[in-house]
């Protein structure tokens, strides 16, 4: 019992040091004069609305920042519309929200921030008057942001359209957000559509010398390629398991054999622990495909490409190596910058971004290359993520 | 009982490991043979590797120890490790796997999308892997102990070792195929022996197990006190040898034991007769064969209090192992996670079966551990017993080779499985250094807390880890995949009050001696008052903050629910029912 004792009582101080150290490093300067105290106020107000807004006006994130951007402007109501609804109503007064689209629309016309006297019929209602202020993304009137009060001052009317200045400026992000995102899909989808009509030609052309001398092989390989280009035609779905993209590669490999013979050897060696882990779409298999680019190219010997999949803890780590010409590592930094160059293919730097924006910067690509030496790539992906596997 | 074969058996099993782990199963192939569709792991190897990890030091040698001792209560323990697997086949197996996590902080991040619930879950799940690991540590230096005469630290030191240096260089990081060999080798080294016994107790004639008397010594019986004990003499019974009784050094002569309590000094080495009914150690109830036989004869307090609490721990404890859950990732989909853990209750049930007989024939052939209270080596020592010469010591080598295999491959499982957790959620250092600092201190702190522990049965403290679990990660996730109205707060409420209350209970009885309170079996055996207590304050915490349910709550019921071919859960067909 004395030795638990001891025990206990070292835990309970050990952990009050902790926490007062980790206190200690969170306590915030007290704030010495009233301006410095109102702009902490003001700018950690605007702040807290900032994350809400960036995921543009849709319902929920709307209502999360309407809270914040009423204290902003100290009003008993305020209301975020879009073009045709109203997406948000914070504070009193709700019945309010059925005629606030009739104000907004004036504002759509005019582009201004303007102040209509509501009236209200109920006694306790504290709204009496509107100060309706655009959202303006790019110069078009995206929504708007009204300020209900007992009264229209002046002062009233400039914080709104401050604020709503400040929000649209917010909105304007969230917008570049989406076409950062679209880019990203585009290039997916080019990388989809991006089958060379060198493979489809060398491919069919293969298939075609095995119909006569060998018939079977012929059906499996015209099978091959059905799977292959429905695979990688697929449009649903940004994420696959490394079982399905292995076995599209699988199908990639037997076609290239068909064409290159003898000269293409492949060893693939793939830890059956990882087979089920998440990984982005046609991730592995431009890689493969550039393997097989750079291993074959401008060589009479075989050439050699290994795929490994191993198994890492949390992690799976998957290796594509090939003995081939390499690459000039200055050339492939620019690719992975993102200064497309068409010699690396559109793929490597599309897939780099992808894993990064996915998994976090320590999980970009990583290329062992150097001219005439071969090219060694590695990806690692961990086997649970909360924004993949997530529900 | 030193034995040169026992121990070139462990050497072999240790180096067989180091060996497999950093040179791996590699099988290479070239594409003309390889097709991913038949490459995923098949139910039944995966099923053979979850045995492989599974099978511990308390099943090993734990079981059979505790029946030798406190008779047929203890069956529980087998039960329960068998049982636990039917909870997790029909309650969480399936949705755990269409979860995608691959932890237990992974679950709960996932299910309740917050870094708090997850931090929770990783405290706990730390915790209760390192008390399971501490038996296992403590099962190997018992283990070397019995077969060499090396100091209790060098077993738990030699397997810590293996274990770290063996997950560090990335070997046995949950290499299917080994483990699944391991299941094997612990059924073959714990059956093989059991059926020469078996045959040698027929020719020796099948003699009564349940005899209304003391066990008793079947041939003058040397036995060495390794540390001071408390005995309790059953009769008067005259004894030959050097050492100290009662504060009296003696000689190599002769003295009568009378009736009673003795007290014999550690290094004491004395000869009991042929025919004399054995001592018991003082912390043991003196049971004849007859009434050991008996249920609720193992002499705790409440004994049906005790059996039910076993039961709720390990029937609720096993899906909140760290380890465990680790291997249904690997199983492709929620079916293929269902007829694993159907194929795991048969191979358990058929594991299980063996230690039992182990512990009932040690009542006749090795009664002496009855007094020393080493009663976990009865499975190391009775093949020796039984049988003379070089059948009797290839077969002990054979069984202390299965032992250390089960350590070493549990301790793998749990090293890794920590080591991930602390890496990942406690000290945040990513990469092959991070996770190579996080498995040095998941083996070194089990293998210092064997050196303040007290030394209680290893199935005892398996029984602990397994509490904790059932107190605090089972209510999690039975209610997290079967509830709706769970919240982060409840989660974490009933985490820490099923939990927190378990631990405290476990640390008590593990490192304080146990004395003879009347609240002594509430500690030993906890869980049948923290697991509805873990239970009951999450729910009622949960319907008390409705505010704090995690969004989208139906959507994930639906990936946890809904069978995967379905595409239900937002990441549509998986291509191979699109051709279909």
């Amino acid at each position: 019992m004395q030795d638990f004792l001891t025990a206990a009582a070292i835990l309970i101080v050990g952990g009050a040091a902790v926490l007062v150290l980790w206190r200690g490093t969170r306590n915030r300067q007290s704030l010495s004069t009233e301006a410095q105290r109102v702009t902490y106020e003001t700018l950690h107000t605007a702040w807290s609305a900032a994350p809400p807004l960036r995921a543009g006006l849709v319902p929920d994130a709307a209502k999360k920042s309407a809270r914040h951007l009423r204290t902003l402007l100290d009003t008993p109501a305020l209301a975020l519309t879009d073009e045709t609804e109203v997406v948000a109503w914070e504070g009193v007064s709700e019945h309010h929200a059925a005629e606030a689209m009739t104000q907004a629309e004036d504002v759509f016309l005019t582009g201004r921030t303007q102040a209509f006297d509501i009236g209200c019929t109920e006694p306790n209602c504290p709204i009496n008057c509107a100060v309706v202020a655009p959202l303006t993304v790019e110069g078009r009137v995206v929504g708007t942001l009204a300020a209900y009060s007992r009264e229209a001052s002046a002062g009233l009317v400039r914080a709104t359209n401050q604020v709503a200045r400040w929000a649209a400026g917010q909105l304007e992000l969230a917008e570049l957000d989406r076409s950062r995102t679209r880019l990203v899909e585009a290039e997916v989808r080019a990388l989809r559509a991006q089958i060379s009509p060198h493979f489809i030609y060398n491919s069919l052309s293969a298939i075609a010398s095995y119909v006569r001398t060998n018939p079977e092989r012929a059906r499996t390989l015209l099978l091959d390629f059905a799977d292959f280009t429905r695979y990688s035609f697929r449009r649903h779905g940004d994420f696959t398991t490394l079982a399905e993209e292995l076995r599209s590669i699988d199908q990639y490999l037997a076609l290239e054999r068909a064409r290159f013979g003898e000269r293409l050897k492949v060893t693939l060696q793939v830890a059956p622990e990882v087979l089920p882990v998440t990984v982005p779409f046609l991730c592995l298999q431009p890689l493969v495909e550039n393997a097989v680019r750079h291993g074959m190219e401008g060589k009479v010997e075989p050439g050699h490409i290994q795929i490994y999949a191993n198994d890492g803890g949390a992690e799976a780590q998957i290796t594509i190596e090939d003995d081939g010409i390499g690459m000039d590592p200055e050339k492939l930094r620019r690719t992975l910058a993102g200064q497309v160059d068409e010699s690396a293919g559109i793929g490597l730097g599309n897939i780099d971004e992808r894993l990064r924006r996915v998994y976090g910067d320590e999980y970009g690509l990583v290329v062992e290359t150097a001219c005439g030496l071969g090219t060694k790539i590695t990806v690692r992906v961990p086997k649970y993520h909360a924004g993949i596997n997530g529900m | 009982m030193t034995s040169g074969y026992a121990i070139v058996a462990v050497l072999v099993v240790a180096l067989g490991t180091i060996l497999v782990g950093t040179y791996g199963l590699r099988v290479s192939r070239t594409t003309s043979d390889f097709y991913v569709a038949s490459r995923t792991v098949s139910p039944w190897w995966n099923a053979s590797a979850i045995g492989g990890e599974y099978l511990s030091a308390a099943s090993f040698v734990g079981i059979a120890g505790l029946i030798f001792a406190y008779g047929p209560d203890m069956l529980w323990f087998p039960v329960g490790y068998t049982a636990g697997y039917l909870v997790l086949l029909t309650m969480v197996a399936a949705p755990l796997r269409r979860s995608g996590a691959y932890t237990l902080p992974d679950f709960a991040e996932a299910r309740f999308r917050s870094r708090v619930v997850r931090a929770v879950a990783s405290i706990l799940a730390l915790a209760i892997g390192w008390l399971y690991l501490l038996p296992q540590l403590e099962g190997a230096g018992l283990t070397l102990n019995t077969v060499t005469g090396a100091p209790d630290w060098v077993g738990a030191l030699i397997v810590t070792l293996v274990v770290t240096v063996n997950v560090m260089s990335g070997g046995m990081r949950s290499i299917t195929f080994v483990q699944a060999f391991q299941y094997w080798l612990k059924l073959t080294a714990i059956t093989v022996p059991i059926v020469f016994l078996i045959v040698v107790w027929q020719v020796h004639g099948a003699e009564s197990m349940t005899k209304p008397e003391f066990p008793a010594f079947r041939q003058d019986t040397k036995v060495t006190f390794g540390h001071q004990t408390t005995i309790h003499a059953e009769q008067s019974i005259f004894v030959k040898g050097s050492g100290e009784i009662d504060g009296l050094r003696i000689e190599d002569a002769g003295l009568v034991l009378t009736n009673g309590y003795h007290r014999i000094g550690q290094g004491s080495e004395f000869t009991f007769p042929q025919g004399g009914a054995v001592p018991h150690v003082s912390t043991m109830d003196h049971n004849t064969n007859a009434t050991w036989a008996l249920p609720e004869s193992s002499g705790q307090k409440f004994p049906l209090y005790g059996v039910y609490s076993l039961i709720i721990a390990t029937f609720l404890g096993t899906m909140g192992l760290p380890h465990v859950i680790v291997r249904f990732y690997t199983n492709p989909n929620g079916t293929a996670a269902r007829r694993t853990t159907l194929i795991v209750l048969g191979l358990l049930s058929v594991f299980y079966l063996m230690p039992p007989l182990y512990g009932a024939l040690g009542r006749l052939y090795t009664p002496e551990l009855l007094m020393t209270g080493q009663t976990d080596a009865v499975v190391l020592v009775l093949p020796t017993r039984m049988i003379d010469g070089i059948g009797g010591q290839l077969l002990g080598a054979l069984v202390a080779g299965g032992a250390f295999a089960a350590f070493l491959s549990t301790s793998s499982g749990l090293v890794v499985s920590l080591a991930g957790v602390l890496s990942q959620d406690v000290l945040r250092l990513g990469g092959v250094r991070g996770f190579r600092i996080s498995t040095v201190l998941a083996g070194v702190v089990p293998l210092a807390m064997t050196f303040v522990s007290t030394g209680m049965p290893v199935a005892d403290m398996v029984g602990l880890a397994f509490a904790v679990a059932a107190s605090s990660l089972c209510p999690l996730l039975m209610l997290g995949i079967w509830s709706t109205r769970i919240t982060t707060v409840g989660a974490i409420a009933g985490m820490l009050a099923g939990g927190v209350p378990a631990l405290t209970a476990g640390l008590v009885t593990m490192f304080s001696d146990a004395d003879d309170s009347w609240y002594e079996v509430l500690l030993s055996r906890p869980a049948a008052w923290t697991v509805p207590l873990g239970f009951a304050v999450m729910y009622v915490v949960s319907l008390l903050t409705p505010r704090h349910v995690p969004p989208g709550v139906q959507r994930a019921m639906v990936k946890l629910h809904a069978p995967e071919n379905l595409g239900l859960d937002g990441s549509g067909p998986s291509s191979a029912d699109e051709r279909s």
